[in-house]
């Protein structure tokens, strides 16, 4: 392969369209040809940055998801009358109902959703916290200055680990407001990594998080999120999900004590 | 709803405007319900109901200033250069450039972005809910991405390095 037939293929390589005669073949150039990896990995930057910048830039409102749900009800005939329906109106009622069998296995994913959403809203503060030159209001490594700083802020309290045999490190906190309530942010670090820890109250009836405990990586950002009584923990951060699992069991270990 | 929040981005990106997303989103949902009949079980539900929000853009009235442009590959001008200057290579661009060299972009080009970068379809996926064959999907991206790289270029102030 050439550099000429290379640069066509380019396109091709970073949408994984190529046949894997082709695929063969640009990698075996792209291995000699430094000017031509260059382009290539410039193009991968360039798709992975865009989608990075595009995906998600705008999210629908509760409001206006209930509204499109609403217009698109058909009224709900139980399915055992769809066979008493006027031979007509099989075709209809068939297409409604496999319509609707789309929008059940997505109102699944619309679950996930609302859990991508508070995640994303948790790891746009931890994000903005990252990037802040004041990440936190009050500023002690020490869990006895912070735990009481908190006293009087929030309508609830926390235990906070004891760090002094660990690797992580106590940075400090802040008051947050999620979800219209007031919560607790506090920034841990470790080896040079930060990680927040978020304590909200939970609600009756308010379920946007996966009931699921374990560390998993939503963007790049290493998640855990777990409930004790009436509060609701989420730690985040871009170490990986066993560091951040270190520190939810120094927590839930502090919570029950 | 199958592919609401995804639908609704891409609406927001072709339309540039949140009140038109809705509407179009709401009518794209609507639409797939009525004819739901006509899609094939088996085929690619995402590219059908991407195919429908797209013809229903084109019938608005941005839809339709925008339709010069929309199936005549020669409306815009082929960006001159072929190789990415040293510039580009390696640059990092923030965000908020890639944005606006989006939001810059002919709808043409900006839609073949979306769903090939951001959506992340196959060509095979794209030609379908384009309604167009896989060579030009393919000639049309290529142009797409070298236009939204001058783009970037030329504001240069949101390079970061
Ligand atoms: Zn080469």
């Amino acid at each position: 392969m050439n550099c000429e037939l290379c640069r066509t293929n380019l396109d091709a390589y970073v949408d994984e369209g190529l046949s894997p005669e082709e695929l063969g073949a640009i990698y075996e150039h792209l291995r000699t040809c430094r000017t031509c990896a260059a382009e290539a990995l410039a193009h991968l930057q360039m798709k992975r940055e865009t989608r990075a910048a595009a995906n998600a830039r705008f999210t629908p409102s509760a409001a206006f998801r209930l509204r499109v749900e609403k217009a698109i009800q058909p009224e709900r005939k139980p399915l055992w009358k769809i066979g008493a329906l006027p031979v007509w109106m099989h075709g209809v009622g068939v297409a409604a109902l496999a319509f609707l069998l789309i929008a059940v296995s997505a109102t699944v994913s619309a679950r996930h959703a609302a859990n991508d959403q508070a995640i994303a809203e948790l790891l746009d503060m931890h994000v903005a916290t990252m990037a802040s030159a004041n990440p936190v209001d009050v500023v002690s490594t020490d869990r006895h200055t912070v735990k009481p700083w908190f006293q009087g802020k929030l309508p609830f309290a926390f235990n906070l680990p004891e760090l002094k045999d660990s690797a992580y490190k106590l940075l400090g906190g802040k008051v947050i407001y999620f979800n219209h309530s007031p919560g607790a942010q506090l920034l841990f670090e470790l080896r040079k990594h930060q990680l927040s820890v978020f304590i909200v109250q939970e609600r009756p009836g308010w379920h946007p998080f996966r009931p699921a405990s374990a560390a998993v990586s939503e963007k790049g950002f290493s998640v855990e999120s777990w409930t004790e009584s009436g509060l609701r923990y989420v730690v985040i951060s871009d170490t990986s999900p066993t560091d951040v699992h270190g520190l939810s069991e120094l927590l839930r270990a502090a919570a029950s004590q | 709803m199958p592919h609401f929040a995804k639908l609704y981005n891409f609406a927001c990106w072709l339309t540039q405007d949140r009140v038109a997303a809705e509407d179009l989103v709401q009518e794209t949902y609507t639409k797939a319900l009525k004819g739901f009949s006509s899609f094939q079980q088996g085929t690619n539900f995402r590219a059908w109901i991407y195919r429908i929000l797209r013809n229903t853009f084109l019938t608005t009235e941005a839809g339709l200033r925008a339709t010069v442009s929309l199936d005549s590959d020669d409306a815009v001008p082929e960006p001159t250069t072929t190789e990415t200057p040293a510039s580009v290579l390696f640059a990092r661009f923030e965000q908020t450039a890639i944005q606006k060299a989006l939001e810059e972009l002919p709808v043409n080009y900006r839609e073949m972005i979306l769903l090939c970068d951001v959506e992340e379809m196959s060509y095979q996926e794209v030609a379908q809910a384009l309604g167009i064959p896989i060579g030009t999907v393919m000639s049309r991206l290529s142009r797409a991405r070298k236009a939204m790289r001058v783009l970037l270029m030329a504001g240069t102030e949101g390079v970061a390095r």
